[in-house]
């Protein structure tokens, strides 16, 4: 019993709760953050294993961009309360199980096949590995053209996004002065 | 075992410490906003509690702890009871990285004068400053009332857009010292100069955008009582309010203490060398210079309209401080 053995556990319960809760409440606000709680706790997860960087970018990016930007719409939008369905997919629950039983599975099997009776300690070089200097490395030398290759894409998406919207603006702005 | 046992309650009692200095500091610094407002409008300011009206703080915080705490009907009472928490919590969890003076020798061993130097320090701040959104959101969402909505949304989108242009300023420092840890960039600083030498605008833009991202005037869109009563904390009473109002002073310091430790030296100073407890004092004084300034420009501007708050924070200081990183790194480059 290591003290990372009993942080990990710890962490993990409250990263399913944290799951669990995000599935089961039935206001999207509620949703939203107990998956930010399951985020934080992640990037702990990231920490335990001797990656700060990751663990810094896990809660920047997703808990604090990312979830934001959701809270945002779900506030702006009032979706925050589940409305009954009028409707049911049919084909969904069936599928549903099936899917979870085989996810079931395979993740039994691996934990069946390949966890040996150790409990693996953090990584011996896990300093050099994940720190921001090794990060930068990786990725501006080693996998700078994927690299470049999604930053293009991403751009090339906002630029999409603004093109499309203006256009609809420039629109709705001639209208009334076609009229006169 | 031994060793982490010391170093779990060393951490403890400087957390212990840390806080409680914050939240005097917090009290101090009303009765200085006060006092200095009083002065720039040619008042007297508080002067009946104690002697020069030194005890007013404590005055107000009892009769904050006395007055009844208001939910609204129509609230989401879990989320209205923890959104006062959520947004002190980050803004005195920040402060756990800023080195406030040098190691000093103590009952026989090293102590570092702040709680931890992660060698991610900077992205540390960035991450939790970046959670800092989710208390003045929920706050505003979970009143149940148009106003706070309104605030709570325009809080979140300014804080996320100016968080841009602080994490881009934050940037210089970085290249010029080699190191995302305050205490590796202070040590930079002690073989240079100051930062704020080499990165002028690096620090207007990182002191501008920190003045935004804790809604303090002239960025206090958020809370603009003409337009909003009070924004995000209209319904809030009692202690509940008096823990947004911690938050948004506490914020200020911390900005001001990153402030002084990235561009202006931290704890460095004469003799600091010679008697490491001088560098609390250096430290205690650039950051209260700081306070001064924010107190100084809330009292003297007039608050921005949203959209020129949009916009300047997007077409000012966004390009501005990519500029400053893009020529930060290309002097590096060719400089050596």
């Amino acid at each position: 019993m290591t003290v990372e053995f009993v942080l990990f556990i710890a962490l993990g319960t409250i990263a399913v709760f944290a799951a669990l809760g995000m599935l089961l409440s039935s206001n999207a606000i509620y949703s939203a953050l107990f998956l930010v709680v399951n985020f934080a706790v992640v990037a702990a997860f990231y920490l335990l294993l001797g990656a700060p960087f990751i663990a810094m970018v896990q809660v920047t990016v997703y808990a604090g961009a990312i979830m934001v930007l959701f809270l945002f719409v779900i506030m702006l939008l009032g979706a925050e309360r589940l409305r009954q369905p009028t409707y049911r997919l049919r084909w969904q629950q069936p599928l549903a199980i099936v899917l979870v039983l085989a996810l079931l599975g395979f993740a039994g099997y691996v934990v069946a096949t390949q966890v040996t009776g150790a409990w693996p300690g953090p990584l011996e070089n896990a300093a050099g590995y994940g720190s921001p200097a090794a990060i930068g490395q990786l990725l501006f030398q080693e996998y700078l053209f994927p690299f470049e290759a999604t930053s293009l894409l991403l751009l090339t998406a906002m630029v999409g996004v603004v093109v499309l919207t203006a256009v609809d603006e420039r629109r709705r702005r001639r209208r009334p002065s076609k009229r006169s | 075992m031994s060793n982490v046992t010391g170093i779990v309650i060393e951490a403890l009692i400087k957390s212990a410490l840390l806080a409680f200095v914050l939240a005097t500091a917090f009290a101090y610094l009303t009765l200085a906003e006060r006092k200095i407002a009083a002065f720039m409008q040619v008042r007297k300011g508080p002067n009946r509690v104690g002697p020069w009206g030194l005890l007013q703080p404590a005055a107000d915080g009892i009769k904050l702890l006395f007055k009844e705490e208001l939910v609204p009907a129509g609230a989401d009472k879990v989320l209205f009871f923890l959104a006062p928490i959520l947004t002190m919590v980050p803004a005195m969890v920040i402060m756990a990285v800023v080195p406030i003076g040098p190691d000093v020798e103590l009952f026989g061993r090293v102590v570092r004068l702040g709680i931890s130097d992660l060698n991610v320090g900077l992205l540390y701040i960035l991450s939790v400053a970046s959670v800092a959104v989710y208390g003045i959101v929920l706050a505003g969402w979970s009143s149940a009332n148009k106003y706070s909505l309104m605030g709570g949304l325009r809080a979140s989108a300014q804080m996320i857009s100016y968080e841009i242009a602080l994490g881009l300023a934050i940037i210089g420092p970085i290249l010029l010292a080699g190191t995302m840890s305050l205490q590796g960039i202070i040590a930079a600083q002690q073989h240079a100069t100051w930062y704020v030498v080499w990165q002028p605008v690096g620090a207007l833009v990182f002191f501008l955008a920190g003045l935004a991202e804790v809604n303090r005037a002239p960025f206090d869109m958020p809370e603009a009582e003409q337009e909003l009563t009070a924004g995000y904390f209209t319904e809030y009473s009692g202690m509940k309010f008096s823990l947004f109002f911690m938050g948004e002073y506490i914020k200020m310091m911390a900005v001001s203490a990153i402030a002084a430790t990235l561009f202006f030296g931290g704890y460095l100073g004469p003799f600091v060398e010679q008697m490491p407890w001088l560098g609390i004092l250096y430290f205690s004084a650039k950051t209260a210079a700081f306070l001064f300034v924010m107190i100084w420009l809330r009292l003297t501007l007039p608050r921005l309209r949203y959209d020129q708050l949009m916009a300047f924070g997007w077409k000012v200081l966004l390009p501005l401080s990519l500029a400053n990183v893009v020529v930060t790194a290309t002097a590096i480059v060719l400089g050596g």
